[in-house]
């Protein structure tokens, strides 16, 4: 098998985006990625999109996508695993190289929100949950996140604090990303006292509605080498599993069973300990998931995760960083995108390119991408050559 | 909700039919054709035993749009005695009162109005069991 590397990224700042189509946005991002790359060509492309279908009606964006990007007859593929599109899109571009199928591939994700009201955009993003037994009661996405968290709190004595301190911490560092889409510092009495969407979880414990694209070109390591303009950053670990798609057939609910089995798969392949790990891009849809996705990849022991982001841990300077980027609450959360907007935040830290949200001595990088209430995860490890 | 998909799943709506496992005895709602713990795919045919207890619980805010009428509304991952885990909503309670542990039982109930004609989609819910 052979060594993949990343050699350009792009994404472009993500928001509502109106004056902008799924395809314009997408383009963007994968022109910024191509053009940072130093690339003339690329040989395939791998698409992550949930559900543009229902977002904007248009289907068949992986003939889309490679038609308006200018890149000629290549092969091309959509991925869909609802809000983990992007990170199994990655999966498939790095197997796509790694198996020498292909050597220079385009690997993107896209989402475009706003084009529905909110209603028609928690419709769309319920389709990720099961339709018959979950949706049918009448659940929402934050509905499921807030039984976990209840469900945590009442195992562990995780605190209302605990929770506001993961959406407090991820703004911070959203005010010192660029192209987040809410860089506003708050406090936790901000996430403590708006509006309840779903006991206990308020509007500032979810992540937005986001129109926006983020993509990465990839190859083999000795193409890299040829071609790279800037510094590339290995892909030595890629993890990926599923759990049952209904919340209520799990045996526990305190624990993401697809994110710990991604992580462990990772981490053999990459030859890792989680020790090793530098820092963390975490899927944090809700402030609850970015508190079970750590402990479930074993960064803390099951109840501890919410002391230590009380306690500084997870912050740029902790002992761990996590979300630097602002993460999915602050940066945004454009579900095909956000895989591949973690992938471009690791891939800029590792080159020391991060700006005020820079992790000293950054080396080795995780990313943790998920679908729905937890049923499918996907985990990048990335390393400085 | 489209025809064929509402009356697929009137047997487990209207009459709680599970199944259970013939080799090991896991019981499956909504029934399946192959058990996740040995491989059978030999199973009886049985009805849900309808009490339980809340293993946890929310109370819906935002609601869909079909469900706007009856926010907020509580909903709650049901462990039943025989131990199988339904999600569905509570009724007949304040939904401040509500705790983890409280015994309830699954109820015939509309749960939504469908569409511009309000056909009404029916199914369990469940209320509080004195104890």
């Amino acid at each position: 098998m052979r060594e993949v590397a990343i050699i350009g990224v792009g994404m472009n700042k993500w928001g509502e985006l109106w004056d902008r189509s799924i395809n314009d946005i997408f383009v963007e991002a994968a022109l910024e990625a191509i053009d940072d790359s130093g690339v003339d060509h690329v040989d395939a492309m791998y698409i992550g999109c949930m559900s543009s279908g229902i977002f904007v009606g248009q289907e068949h964006i992986a003939s889309l996508m490679p038609d308006y990007l200018g890149v000629g007859r290549i092969p091309s593929t959509r991925v869909e695993s609802a809000c983990a599109s992007g990170g199994l899109a990655m999966k498939c571009g790095v197997l796509d190289v790694m198996s020498g199928n292909s050597d220079i591939v385009l690997v993107g994700g896209v989402e475009k929100m706003t084009d529905v009201s909110g209603d028609g955009a928690t419709y769309a993003l319920a389709t990720a949950a099961d339709q018959e037994f979950e949706v049918y009661q009448g659940v929402t996405f934050p509905g499921l996140y807030a039984m976990m968290a209840r469900a945590h709190m009442h195992k562990f004595g995780t605190t209302r604090e605990q929770l506001a301190q993961v959406a407090v911490k991820n703004h911070l560092n959203g005010s010192k990303n660029p192209l987040a889409q809410f860089p506003m510092k708050i406090s936790i009495d901000t996430v403590v006292n708006s509006v309840m969407i779903a006991d206990p979880l308020t509007i500032m414990d979810c992540s937005p509605i986001t129109d926006g694209a983020a993509a990465a070109v990839i190859c083999s390591l000795e193409t890299a080498k040829k071609v790279a303009v800037k510094a590339p950053v290995k892909i030595i670990g890629v993890g990926h599993a599923t759990d049952t798609i209904a919340l209520h057939s799990r045996e526990d609910l305190t624990t993401l069973n697809a994110t710990a089995d991604a992580g462990q798969r990772a981490l053999k392949m990459a030859n890792k300990s989680i020790k090793d790990i530098d820092l963390i891009e975490v899927h944090d849809c809700f402030t609850i998931a970015e508190l079970i996705v750590l402990e479930s990849l074993g960064f803390f022991k099951p109840g501890e995760a919410g002391a230590a982001t009380l306690a500084g841990e997870t912050a740029v300077d902790g002992t761990i960083p996590v979300n630097c980027s602002g993460g999915l609450k602050s940066k945004g959360h454009p579900v095909g995108a956000t895989g591949i907007g973690q992938i471009v935040e690791i891939t800029k830290q590792l080159r020391g390119d991060a700006g005020d949200r820079q992790v000293k001595n950054a080396k080795v990088g995780m990313t943790q991408n998920m679908g729905g209430s937890g049923g499918s995860s996907v985990v990048h490890i990335m390393e400085v050559i | 909700m489209a025809v064929p998909s509402y009356w697929r799943a009137i047997p487990q709506r209207y009459r709680y039919e599970a199944s259970e496992c013939v080799s090991c005895g896991k019981k499956f709602f909504p029934p399946r054709l192959i058990c996740d713990s040995c491989q059978s795919r030999e199973f009886k045919k049985i009805k849900l035993g309808r009490e339980g207890k809340v293993l946890t619980y929310t109370i819906i805010r935002v609601a869909p749009s079909q469900f706007v009428d009856q926010a907020p509304y509580p909903i709650a991952i049901v462990e039943l005695n025989d131990g199988v885990k339904v999600l569905m909503q509570i009724a007949d309670c304040d939904p401040e009162a509500i705790e983890i542990g409280m015994p309830v039982r699954m109820e015939f109930r509309k749960v939504s109005t469908d569409g511009d004609a309000g056909i009404i989609n029916y199914g369990y819910k469940a209320v509080p069991v004195k104890r």
